[in-house]
């Protein structure tokens, strides 16, 4: 395993996997994009498709909703770190299928 | 910054630092600081470690072409925060304005070798579409780039789509160029560890 992938697994493992302030669940949702109620549903959905758009009343949504700020934020970096990881991992899977060869680097 | 914990939730020798950054830069803290010093070991930590190894570690991409496809992501994804930040240390790493500003204007047409600019337009589909298919990995490979080259770009690619993420979502405040240059001063000097 390359030291990219080494690095990117630990950060992976650390943020869904290991203790904090949200359920595990939660930031699994927040990282897949998929199964939270609102108002994080939209904020995480923006996170990963729109950023730039995000306002100070999607964040203050979150927080009247009864998270606290240290679950928001954390929720925030599962859903960036989500989205990005599924654009790698497309891009990747489509470099091995341009380079029809045995995959390296992962 | 939206959340006051990302403001001012640090621990004291952390405050510390911060001050010391700033009577020696005599410029703000960079919001993107403030965000990776806080609970380091859940965020800042992992990340600047992911972040280090794409944009420093080993790789026949230079230094300045990693900052200037950093810079190109963020444009992408219209985050102001990283688009200034990454072009100041782009700049001060080729030593010149001018490829930089070309790139962000018109990569089709910026005088940069063949290699990059076919890098830099799949980077460009991957970030604004989240998705590429073989083709457009067959075009950066026939324009020159090696597959490891192609793999090098998609781990920068990676980072910069989770750090603009996070600077537009906890809403980093962008501050003038002196902050951004003691900025890429810093990152050319140290590195993102």
């Amino acid at each position: 395993m390359s030291n990219i992938a080494q690095a990117r697994n630990a950060l992976t493992k650390r943020i869904l996997e290991r203790a904090a302030q949200a359920s595990i669940a939660e930031r699994r949702a927040a990282f897949n994009n998929n199964g939270l109620a609102e108002p994080v549903r939209s904020l995480v959905d923006k996170v990963a498709t729109h950023a730039y758009r995000i306002t100070d009343q999607d964040i203050a949504a979150a927080t009247a909703s009864g998270l606290s700020e240290d679950r928001v934020f954390e929720i925030v970096v599962c859903a960036a770190v989500g989205q990005a990881t599924r654009q790698y991992d497309t891009a990747f899977a489509a470099l091995n299928a341009a380079a029809d060869a045995t995959p390296r680097g992962e | 910054m939206r959340l006051r914990i990302l403001d001012g939730g640090h621990g004291f020798g952390t405050k510390a630092l911060f001050a010391l950054i700033r009577t020696i830069s005599r410029q703000p803290v960079l919001d993107v600081i403030k965000l990776v010093k806080y609970r380091a070991d859940f965020y800042g930590g992992p990340m600047s470690s992911v972040t280090h190894e794409a944009m420093r570690g080993p790789s026949s991409w230079s230094v300045g072409d990693r900052e200037l496809m950093a810079a190109f992501i963020a444009r992408t994804n219209q985050c102001e925060f990283c688009t200034k930040a990454h072009s100041a240390v782009a700049q001060r790493a080729y030593g010149d304005s001018k490829t930089v500003s070309a790139c962000l204007t018109d990569v089709e047409t910026a005088g940069i070798e063949e290699p990059l600019r076919a890098t830099l337009l799949m980077l460009g589909k991957l970030t604004r579409e989240r998705a590429v298919n073989a083709d457009d990995m067959r075009a950066v490979l026939t324009a020159g780039a090696s597959r490891q080259q192609v793999e090098d770009a998609l781990a920068v690619c990676f980072s910069f789509n989770v750090i603009g993420r996070l600077a537009d979502a906890f809403g980093f405040f962008v501050p003038g160029p002196e902050a951004f240059e003691s900025g890429a001063k810093y990152l050319l000097a140290r590195g993102y560890r």
